[in-house]
């Protein structure tokens, strides 16, 4: 993870279209949306730091906050809703003691739920990080992400 | 620059050398789904077997051949031998399998799938005879799984880019004609004839066209676009070419979801493929047409699936729709004429030039031409990506392609087109899957996304999943989409907890035709359709809900209890140490006991106790009134 003012922008050029490219480019490398380069982007591309705002909140993709060292995203999609999701899910609140949204104290884990990744064959299924770990059990949870860190 | 047939002798060579030649190849299904299965190691312990072994061998990885269930899937080819299709190679496998099949060239152990190509059987089945494929037609995903998706030379090989050579070699019109002729319909959803949607932008005059292809696949179920895309890349983008040539346009884009990492990886690498050799940019295959594309990373917005609102995100906005006419067609990106298409539409055109009009026409209905490709999830046994003629039935789908229902459980419903689509009833297994049977049983063909569900699955919950889909993803532009999807939320959240009255389901159906009829875009004016259907086929699934306070599959949480059967339990004291909330009692060997005030029905004690015992289950209602 790199600073956001430190990220490079020489490839763009300044024009209102780029924003959401910009705003992905910043969440990439730094991992999230800092007031500070939400900022930057405004007056790079000219667009009204208000309307920065209102185009990231619009889009699930982007976080105001940093994740954790493992970010969770749990999928919410249809064969995964039938096959246990919520289950799943509340298994890894209890487990991690953190709801959907949050990053727990220690910034190890954050959880966050998505539409659907797409590997519904393989429901349910959460992604850590860039890896998909598939046909989840509650059983399983303890397992994949080790002893629980929540304060009794 | 090379001419088209330089490449094509270049291709063909190569292809023929590696399933005719004389050095091993190792083929790894390493699209997402795979990876997901553990692909990824299976690929570097071979690649490390064969640097060990100094045996030459040739390793590709290839996109999803579509039995997910049988993943991580290793075809192989030895000299004199057919293609062998191996199931279940994890790590362990995948090197006894090369030690074994390659190495000493024994006979194939393990799960054989079934085999390509010429050479002794050795008593297994044609890859297109066993049961999950006969049913299949594969038009559209032909390469997926065959072809080593980072290579040119392989699509080629397999006809790619005949098509576009084909088209360019006509006039624009007669491009357009071609589609009339063959019936492609939009495979995004909602089937308007592709060639109208194309005539209205080749026919409106303008300095600047605009081609889009709507990779947001966005709906919960569904990862056709995905598959094809990871497996096929260049199908596509030679469909974007042919199509941009047949309506004017110069500048495509590709708006594909960010939660899609390989695809988009894939998407870029094929596009810079395209252009090193002269089949994108300028002057494509010396035709004087030019045409430029580029890759948009979608930012996590159902609504952008919507035209009007994927254009908005394209601009830089929130993803917002506008009222239409002007339809895109006419006024789209930056005010200019832009035609959207899906993955899987662009992907046919390919396969309609590659082949014919005709070849495409022969397959499906009278009215809805082709194949289509679906994601067939859910509680069903083969799960997977297929491809099936138009017109097959459900019951085909569901029970010869997918093998029935997981553990054998009766069938209860099938939902199709996602958030926008309905349930179809166990009465329905019969249905013609086509566009006009669907939308008379009141639902979608929608992209593809087929759920099997079970009489383990709460209908009354699948219609508030939904729900709670629709009002998280509504843009708030229109009052009838923000506030009325939160309406019908509200009551639906109601029923399942055990609140509802018998009021509610007209009120639900009120609310729901409402909202069809005022909201602004597709996803309000389809958002009750699970609802709708739900309330048609499973009504006395509602009633028991509100009238008798149950849920008979056993998942809405307010009506259904645990119990300890006492006959069963042997005081192992497990169920007590694990219950979150103290809600069981009971000393160690002796009969434990749940009380039913404190039990927050989290179903931790039913996973624990263990399966030699048995004694906890689930019921229907409440222990006090049945």
């Amino acid at each position: 993870m790199i600073e956001a003012k430190e990220i490079d922008f020489s490839l763009y050029e300044r024009n209102p279209g780029e924003l959401i490219p910009l705003l992905q480019l910043v969440q990439r490398e730094s991992g999230f949306l800092s007031d500070e380069s939400m900022k930057r982007i405004a007056r790079f591309t000219g667009v009204p730091l208000s309307k920065v705002y209102g185009v990231a909140t619009f889009y699930s993709q982007f976080r105001f906050k940093p994740k954790g060292e493992k970010h969770i995203m749990m999928c919410r999609g249809t064969a995964c809703h039938v096959k246990g999701a919520p289950r799943i899910q509340q298994e890894i609140e209890n487990h991690l003691g953190i709801k959907e949204g949050e990053t727990s104290d220690d910034m190890k884990f954050s959880l966050e739920n998505v539409a659907c990744i797409g590997a519904c064959s393989l429901a349910p299924v959460v992604m850590v990080n860039e890896d998909v770990e598939a046909k989840l059990s509650p059983e399983r949870i303890k397992k994949l992400f080790g002893k629980s860190e929540k304060k009794k | 620059m090379m001419e088209l047939s330089d490449l094509v002798k270049l291709a063909n060579n190569e292809w023929d050398d590696l399933l005719n030649g004389d050095d091993p190849v190792l083929l790894v299904g390493n699209a997402t789904c795979g990876r997901s299965a553990g692909s990824g190691i299976v690929f570097r312990t071979l690649k490390n077997r064969i640097n060990e072994s100094g045996i030459k061998c040739k390793l590709h990885e290839v996109g999803c051949i579509g039995m997910c269930y049988l993943e991580p899937i290793v075809a192989v080819y030895t000299p004199g031998n057919p293609l062998l299709f191996f199931s279940g190679v994890h790590e362990k496998e995948a090197a006894e399998l090369f030690e074994s099949y390659v190495i000493k060239k024994e006979k194939a152990q393990g799960k054989v799938i079934g085999f390509l190509g010429e050479g002794d059987s050795d008593g297994h089945k044609h890859l297109g005879d066993i049961t999950v494929m006969r049913p299949q037609e594969r038009l559209v995903l032909n390469n997926c799984g065959l072809i080593d998706p980072t290579s040119l030379n392989h699509y080629i090989a397999n006809k790619g880019y005949s098509g576009l050579n084909k088209s360019l070699g006509l006039e624009p019109q007669q491009v357009i004609d071609n589609i009339k002729a063959s019936g492609l319909r939009g495979r995004g959803g909602a089937g308007f004839p592709t060639w109208r949607k194309w005539q209205f932008a080749r026919d409106k005059d303008s300095d600047i066209k605009y081609l889009v292809c709507n990779a947001d696949e966005g709906d919960p179920g569904a990862f056709m676009n995905r598959s094809l895309i990871e497996g096929d890349p260049h199908s596509l983008i030679e469909g974007m070419i042919i199509a941009a040539y047949a309506i004017g346009a110069s500048t495509g884009y590709i708006y594909c979801r960010a939660e899609y990492p390989l695809a988009l990886e894939r998407l870029r690498l094929a596009i810079k493929q395209a252009e090193e050799e002269g089949l994108l940019g300028k002057n494509i295959l010396e035709s004087g047409f030019d045409f430029r594309l580029k890759v948009k990373e979608g930012a996590g917005a159902f609504v952008c699936g919507e035209e009007t609102a994927l254009i908005a995100s394209i601009e830089g906005d929130r993803g917002m729709p506008r009222p239409r006419p002007p339809f895109p067609a006419v006024a789209g990106l930056w005010g200019k004429p832009t035609i959207i298409n899906n993955v899987e539409t662009l992907a046919s055109v390919s396969r309609i030039f590659q082949n014919s009009p005709e070849w495409f026409s022969r397959f499906g209905t009278e009215k809805s031409k082709g194949t289509k490709t679906f994601a067939l999830v859910g509680k069903v046994k083969n799960s997977g990506l297929i491809e099936v003629p138009l017109g097959t039935s459900m019951r085909e789908i569901i029970f010869d392609i997918g093998g029935g229902v997981e553990n054998d459980k009766q069938f209860k419903a099938v939902q199709t087109g996602g958030p926008s689509g309905g349930c179809l009833p166990a009465e329905l297994i019969d249905l013609p899957v086509d566009y006009e049977s669907l939308a008379d049983a009141g639902t979608i063909m929608g992209s593809g996304g087929l759920v099997v569900m079970d009489e383990n699955t709460c209908m009354v919950d699948v219609a508030r999943y939904f729900l709670d889909f629709a009002h998280k993803e509504s843009c708030g532009e229109c009052a009838p989409c923000r506030l009325g999807t939160k309406q019908m939320l509200d009551i639906l959240t109601d029923i399942t907890e055990g609140r509802g009255s018998m009021e509610d389901l007209k009120l639900l159906e009120d609310l729901g035709k409402g909202i069809m009829k005022g909201s602004l875009c597709g996803l309000g004016q389809t958002a009750p359709n699970p609802v709708l259907t739900t309330l048609r086929y499973f009504r006395d699934e509602y009633i028991e809900h509100i009238r008798d306070k149950k849920c008979r599959a056993k998942v809405c949480k307010e009506l259904i209890y645990y119990d300890i059967i006492a006959e069963k339990c042997t005081g192992c004291h497990l169920c007590f140490k694990v219950c979150p909330v103290s809600a069981i009692s009971g000393d160690p060997k002796e009969i434990h006991v749940i009380d039913q005030e404190l039990c927050i029905k989290c179903g931790m004690c039913l996973e624990k106790c263990p399966d030699k015992f048995n004694a906890i289950e689930v019921y229907a209602g409440s222990k006090n009134h049945g």
